[in-house]
């Protein structure tokens, strides 16, 4: 049973200690993981992480899930689970509560006015960034060019422009594989 | 009771199929967005900002935040933090079981070359979802709309605050975005946006 609220405990910790989400809890995962109570190693964390984020989900729940399922099966990574979102569930609903109330108050609108330009530019930052990660070839770009049409010009689901880049990313490389095992065949 | 079961069934899907981290949900809450009276577009934005600024995973920030916005509307605050707790079991509900399974195969998945050829075709398209996402936000944001929503031009001070924070962002990668977010809401009282 102590284990059960060992792992809700650390889980809840990371929740509510870590802001960001993503690579900035990878130190906080290493603290409370590693070094406090010794569930995994720091590479066993690094490929729960590359794992999480080819997997849908929050990184930080999926990884949650993991580290539970290892220590105590399904029911371990429960309460894993549940401890990682608990702290947001408690801080949410307190400040959302709080928005909803004050919307009416002029400054408050002012201030809301501000913050959206500030996460446009925060956002804006970050797409960049991940454009430039991912964007590497023809291919890639076209087809971050078509998802943002799908979303912004056509407004269909997402889900299918996921299904749809995963298949050509699959067909593309399969294709390519196959070029190169024939250059190389007629090399020789 | 019905909206609390399209609520749980809606975040199950976004867990489900949002791949790469928390702004991965951005998308999908723009559907939402779209398609009940849950929370408007430029609400989204606000809920941004304050998983942003909050601890805990965004991705989950995001869903409580949804969650209680769409109670709310069903009737006073009790519904809306049932609602942010329904959202959020809805979209950590896929994960654990994705994970229980795929923990056998732990070895076998991360050596997979198809997973690999997949996500060299999803990383992209999912950085063009979340742009094109935010595209809609940034309209609401940036420009003047006349009453049926179209552009109706440019609202000069809070497009150069989106470029002086945008400039400020991109120079200080390491500034944390609650410093970004505040400076924001001051200018936003200061300038009246």
């Amino acid at each position: 049973m102590k284990i059960y609220l060992d792992l809700f405990r650390a889980f809840f910790r990371i929740g509510a200690l870590t802001f960001g989400g993503g690579y900035a809890m990878l130190p906080m995962f290493k603290k409370e993981l590693v070094e406090k109570n010794g569930w995994c190693t720091e590479e066993d964390i690094l490929d729960y992480y590359a794992i999480a984020q080819c997997t849908p989900g929050v990184i930080a729940v999926n990884t949650a899930s993991f580290v539970g399922y290892r220590q105590k099966g399904v029911p371990g990574a429960i309460v894993s689970t549940l401890g990682v979102v608990a702290p947001s569930i408690l801080i949410i609903t307190v400040i959302a509560a709080f928005i909803r109330g004050f919307a009416h108050n002029i400054y408050v609108q002012h201030a809301l006015a501000g913050i959206r330009v500030a996460v446009c530019a925060l956002v804006a930052v970050t797409i960049y960034g991940l454009l430039k990660k991912n964007v590497k070839d023809l291919l890639t770009a076209l087809l971050a060019l078509g998802a943002f049409a799908f979303t912004f010009f056509l407004g269909l689901s997402p889900i299918i422009a996921v299904f749809v880049a995963a298949a050509a990313g699959i067909a593309a490389s399969v294709i390519k594989a196959k070029k190169n095992a024939t250059g190389e065949g007629e090399k020789k | 009771m019905k909206t609390f079961i399209t609520l749980f069934l809606e975040f199950f899907k976004v867990g489900l199929f949002s791949v790469g981290g928390g702004l991965a949900t951005i998308p999908f809450l723009r559907e939402l967005a779209e398609k009940y009276p849950w929370f408007s577009v430029s609400e989204l934005s606000d809920m941004i900002a304050v998983s942003e600024s909050t601890p805990g995973p965004i991705g989950v920030n995001m869903a409580t935040y949804s969650g209680y916005s769409a109670g709310l509307g069903e009737g006073g605050i009790l519904y809306g933090i049932l609602g942010g707790i329904v959202a959020t079991l809805g979209i950590i509900c896929p994960a654990i079981i994705v994970i229980c399974i795929l923990s056998r195969f732990l070895e076998k998945f991360k050596a997979n070359k198809y997973v690999e050829y997949a996500f060299y075709g999803i990383r992209p398209a999912v950085s063009g979802l979340i742009a094109g996402a935010m595209a809609s936000v940034f309209i609401l944001s940036v420009f003047k709309l006349s009453e049926t929503g179209k552009i109706a031009g440019l609202n000069i001070p809070t497009a150069i605050c989106f470029a002086v924070l945008t400039v400020i962002c991109a120079k200080f990668k390491k500034l944390h975005p609650v410093i970004i977010i505040a400076i924001g809401a001051l200018a936003g009282i200061i300038l009246g946006l």
